[in-house]
């Protein structure tokens, strides 16, 4: 740098017009790799940019790099190559994955302490920092963006079909009657289901406090086995199935496909993720409403609470201090309590810090968008068990497809909800097999 | 007769290929010769630690259930594929051979399909079939077929079969026409002379004469099959549901991006390399026989 400095102040001396010569060398580029696509990446270089006006020593560079799986595939692939970008956008399926690439990450915990930045893990929301933390609440990985499963209802459907629309079902036993009825009342389908595997296994395990996996779902470590073929997700799924049989539940595909028969207004009821807020409010030509998950009453102790979706950024490993240094101001840029709120208010999004929470609430936001503090209230419900605090399990990605697949093998009658369940848990343990032998 | 050309010394010629040779170095070879030596390594998904296992990742594949069923899946799927992508194409040749007015317009309408992208055919015909958005997905229920690709398998499989041969058919149509078209007239008044009529003559006559182009189009239709399908599979269906629309380019794609199990997937795209040359040798062995130049 030397070299570019003696030019800039020899070109200073020279030129007799006074030039702007900068007193420090070129800020340190920090390169951002994401999957945050329309509305969500705007505000993504948004953040980008404000943060390198903040200040003069570091420039973060957002690049967006497609879906959640494209991402980390390049982020893995450049790495593989030396030239990994400083913060990598990672969904939570990877979050085992990145975990046990040692020496390819480096836990944000110990980026922010060796970058002296003021650190507080108790400022975070526990119910969403505890998903990407060790056993002992260590912050590995920063949670950007959080969603969690919501239950959404059309409110016009509840009054054509003589429903209370101020009053969406409680209990699983109510939704289905509910889901008839709204058949019956004119709605072509009762209900449907977005992410079938994260929002009636996952999700649905930790809210009625039953495990997913053992060894506290895989936090606990990678020797790990699958629990979702318990008594109760075998009478969930069974209850699914003879929803579908009667058409009062209409099965759409594994991810945000079924959200569009909710727009369309053909489906009464979804149950999906609470990120799916915008893109109803925008869409949507009723008027919805949001509600908790329903529970089964008889289960004791639940509902429990919700475990989150979404992504989280990760620092890569083999980095120079100074751009650690810039990753940590980053990352506390990030956590303000300004930027949490507009994030969190304009991508329906979770925020991560307890302040921004309460500061929306105090702005009124919630009177005026009813529902959309649902989802914080599920994840806050109750103090998270062993049960209910995340899930860390290697491969997930396709252990997640593994599921959807046997679920749609019950759903389309080719296997027993017993049947399905046994066979997703005993595939998926083959994969956790695998994953424990790469990861020791 | 054809005129033979001849180049004078050694430097012209190989200057002229140099550019295709170095293309195909780069964009074949290269990557085949890496996705050989990945097969016969295990390593976690970021290169943090490999170690050599010979043909460990083929056995691992072969035992697989799942590749198995894969390989039947792409049986049924490029067989119905070529199928559907020529006997379709022939007949419209033929009859846009014969029109004589708005000729232009029929066949540049013929050939449309081919300027789309293989992930835009896939996305349009999503647009048609999707339960719950899709146009005809909802005619089909309104007249009672309990359409739902999305849990039905078979159905699956029948749509990406569909629109991945409507994608190759202006392809096919294309030649077959260009084939029809360079087909001696004299030949064929010749045998309206003799007495044969319209089928006769066609069958006796064009076909064999066809014969070039359509083995020429059986080899590019069976590779297309196995490989540029993906783009269709990938957004109409993902391979699923219970991977009954998997074919062998997707499960590598899976595997390995998904999966990031690069050894096992390099595995299946070595194999997948073998199954295609191998199927191509066959081709020009045994079929070509049939071919009158």
């Amino acid at each position: 740098m030397l070299s570019v400095r003696t030019l800039a102040l020899a070109t200073a001396a020279l030129s007799t017009t006074a030039l702007a010569v900068p007193a420090h060398a070129d800020p340190v580029e920090i390169q951002w790799w994401h999957a945050m696509a329309g509305k969500n990446g705007e505000l993504v270089n948004q953040f980008a940019d404000e943060f390198n006006k903040s200040q003069p020593d570091y420039k973060v560079v957002p690049v967006f790099k497609g879906g959640y799986a494209d991402a980390l595939n390049a982020g893995i692939a450049a790495f593989r190559a030396g030239q990994a970008p400083a913060i990598l956008q990672v969904f939570e399926v990877g979050t085992a994955t990145m975990m046990a690439a040692k020496g390819a990450v480096k836990p944000v915990y110990q980026v922010m302490a060796d970058a002296g930045e003021k650190f507080d893990p108790q400022s975070y929301l526990p119910a969403i920092t505890g998903y990407y933390s060790t056993k002992d609440g260590k912050m590995l990985s920063f949670p950007f963006n959080s969603s969690t499963p919501v239950m959404y209802i059309n409110k016009d459907a509840f009054k054509k079909a003589g429903l209370d629309p101020n009053a969406p079902p409680k209990t699983w036993p109510e939704f289905f009657d509910d889901a008839k009825k709204l058949k019956a009342g004119g709605s072509a389908c009762g209900f449907t289901i977005g992410w079938m595997a994260w929002t009636q296994l996952e999700v649905f395990s930790a809210w009625h406090n039953k495990p997913i996996a053992t060894d506290e779902n895989g936090i606990g470590g990678t020797d790990t086995k699958l629990e979702i073929n318990g008594p109760l997700q075998v009478k969930h799924l069974q209850d699914l199935v003879n929803a579908a049989k009667d058409k009062s539940f209409d099965y759409a595909g594994r991810t945000t496909e079924p959200e569009a028969k909710f727009v369309s207004g053909e489906c009464a009821m979804i149950q999906t993720s609470s990120g799916g807020y915008g893109v109803f409010k925008a869409n949507a030509k009723f008027d919805f409403g949001v509600a908790p998950l329903p529970y089964y009453p008889d289960v004791a102790g639940a509902p429990q609470n919700t475990i989150i979706g979404g992504a989280s950024l990760w620092v890569m490993g083999g980095k120079k201090p100074a751009e650690y240094k810039g990753v940590a101001k980053f990352l506390s840029f990030l956590s303000q309590t300004p930027i949490q709120v507009r994030w969190h208010e304009q991508t329906g999004y979770l925020p991560i810090t307890k302040a921004a929470f309460e500061e929306t609430g105090k702005e009124g936001f919630y009177d005026k968008t009813p529902g959309f503090d649902v989802a914080i209230k599920e994840l806050t419900n109750k103090a998270p068990t062993e049960n209910s605090k995340g899930l860390r399990l290697g491969n997930l990605p396709q252990i997640r497809d593994i599921v959807a697949e046997e679920v749609e093998a019950a759903l389309n009658g080719t296997k027993t909800p017993k049947e399905a369940l046994d066979s997703a848990v005993s595939r998926g343990d083959v994969l956790l097999r695998q994953f424990q032998k790469t990861a020791s | 007769m054809q005129r033979r050309v001849v180049f004078d010394g050694k430097l012209l010629p190989m200057l002229l290929v140099a550019p295709q040779l170095a293309v195909t170095l780069v964009f074949f070879f290269w990557p085949a010769a890496e996705a050989v030596y990945f097969s016969t390594q295990a390593q976690d998904a970021f290169g943090l630690s490999t170690e050599f296992v010979g043909l460990d990742n083929f056995r691992a594949v072969f035992a697989d259930p799942a590749y198995l069923h894969s390989l039947g899946v792409t049986a049924v799927f490029s067989v119905s594929v070529t199928l559907l992508a020529m006997l379709p194409a022939l007949l419209l040749a033929v009859m846009a051979d014969r029109v004589v007015r708005f000729a232009a317009v029929y066949k540049t309408a013929l050939m449309l399909p081919y300027a789309v992208a293989p992930a835009i055919a896939g996305v349009l015909w999503l647009f048609l079939f999707a339960p719950g958005i899709g146009i005809v997905a909802n005619m089909l229920r309104w007249l009672g077929i309990d359409w739902n690709y999305v849990l039905n398998g078979d159905q699956a499989l029948l749509l990406v079969i569909v629109a991945a041969a409507w994608k190759q058919l202006s392809y096919n149509f294309l030649f077959f026409l260009a084939g029809l078209q360079a087909i001696p007239k004299s030949l064929l008044e010749a045998a309206s002379i003799d007495g044969a009529g319209g089928f006769h003559r066609f069958r006796t006559v064009v076909l064999p004469l066809l014969s070039p182009t359509t083995f020429f189009l059986f080899v590019v239709d069976v590779v297309y099959a196995f490989f540029e399908t993906f783009g269709v599979i990938h957004a109409v269906t993902g391979g699923g549901p219970s991977k009954a629309t998997e074919i062998l380019i997707y499960k590598v794609y899976y595997d390995g991006m998904v999966g990031l199990d690069l050894g096992g997937s390099s595995a299946q795209s070595v194999i997948l390399m073998v199954i295609v040359i191998a199927l191509t040798a066959i081709q020009f062995r045994y079929v070509e026989r049939k071919v009158h130049y």
